[in-house]
């Protein structure tokens, strides 16, 4: 992953033009993949990838590079991200302690082995569809850890850095969100795969 | 000698499992445990899988050329645009 190309920061704060255009282009495949991926809607990830790089050039100046160029980005788009989804969310309840075995929503129940299926039963639209169902029903910050370290490929690190939380914290999350997004979709291969048996 | 686990001790190590960024013990008792628990196995595999099928559809996401294009003009730098 071309994250961490080198950009002269003195060029961007000085309102080099040609140095923005070009971080742009860098860094906006990767941004909007996390809004979409975020927002499940690709006029509000437009819209969120519009306002990071427009809030990137308001405070390129204040941006002193203790944090690599892209992690300060990611953090720009998943706050603006987040900020949209928590309009929408209730409050809470904690996500961040250890995950325990009766533990409602990451306890696994589903138990039918569906890896065995064909390839080409993951790739329908139908099956498509129920994996962006099921992480649209995670909650923000479930969703978040899981986007940034398993979609985007950051460590365990960066995410916390982003997020504003422990790395403990993203454990926590990412494992949540993992088990959440487990049993969602065991719920539909498993039955796929009980009915192909019933045939 | 491998200390035995249980399927609920074993959910704290399984993001750092399927990850491979387990310490070598972890792994045993993970690997053990399993030889004997069909559920866990399958919960494991499953979760393998779950991962999986996420990063490859992500793979497939590019940004659209219209996205792109409507960016650069909302930054006025369509002069960069090619």
């Amino acid at each position: 992953m071309d994250r961490e190309r080198e950009f002269s920061l003195e060029a961007l704060r000085s309102g080099n033009r040609e140095a923005f255009a070009e971080m742009v282009d860098a860094y906006s495949p990767q941004l909007y993949r996390l809004a979409l991926r975020m927002l499940g809607n690709p006029q509000e990830a437009e819209d969120v990838l519009q306002e990071t790089f427009i809030n990137a050039f308001r405070h390129l100046i204040d941006f002193e590079g203790r944090s690599q160029l892209s992690t300060w980005l990611y953090r720009i788009a998943a706050n603006q991200a987040l900020m949209r989804l928590r309009k929408s969310e209730p409050d809470l309840v904690s996500v961040d302690e250890p995950v325990q075995m009766d533990d409602g929503g990451s306890m696994p129940r589903q138990l039918k082995d569906w890896c065995c299926l064909p390839e080409a039963d993951f790739m329908t639209s139908e099956a498509q569809a129920q994996l962006d169902n099921a992480i649209g029903e995670l909650s923000s910050a479930l969703r978040a850890a899981f986007v940034l370290r398993d979609l985007q490929g950051l460590s365990t690190r960066e995410t916390s850095e982003i997020l504003e939380i422990s790395e403990s914290a993203v454990k926590t999350r990412l494992l949540r969100a993992r088990l959440e997004l487990r049993e969602k979709l065991s719920g539909y291969f498993a039955g796929y795969v009980e009915a192909i048996e019933h045939d | 000698m491998i200390e035995h686990v249980n399927c609920g001790e074993m959910l704290h190590s399984l993001s750092d499992y399927i990850d491979g960024e387990a310490q070598e013990a972890i792994c045993a008792m993970i690997e053990s445990h399993m030889a004997e628990c069909q559920d866990c196995r399958i919960m494991v595999d499953t979760l393998r899988k779950t991962v999986s099928l996420y990063r490859e559809q992500e793979s497939r996401l590019d940004l659209p050329q219209g996205v792109r294009t409507r960016l650069f003009y909302s930054l006025d730098l369509n002069e960069w645009l090619d």
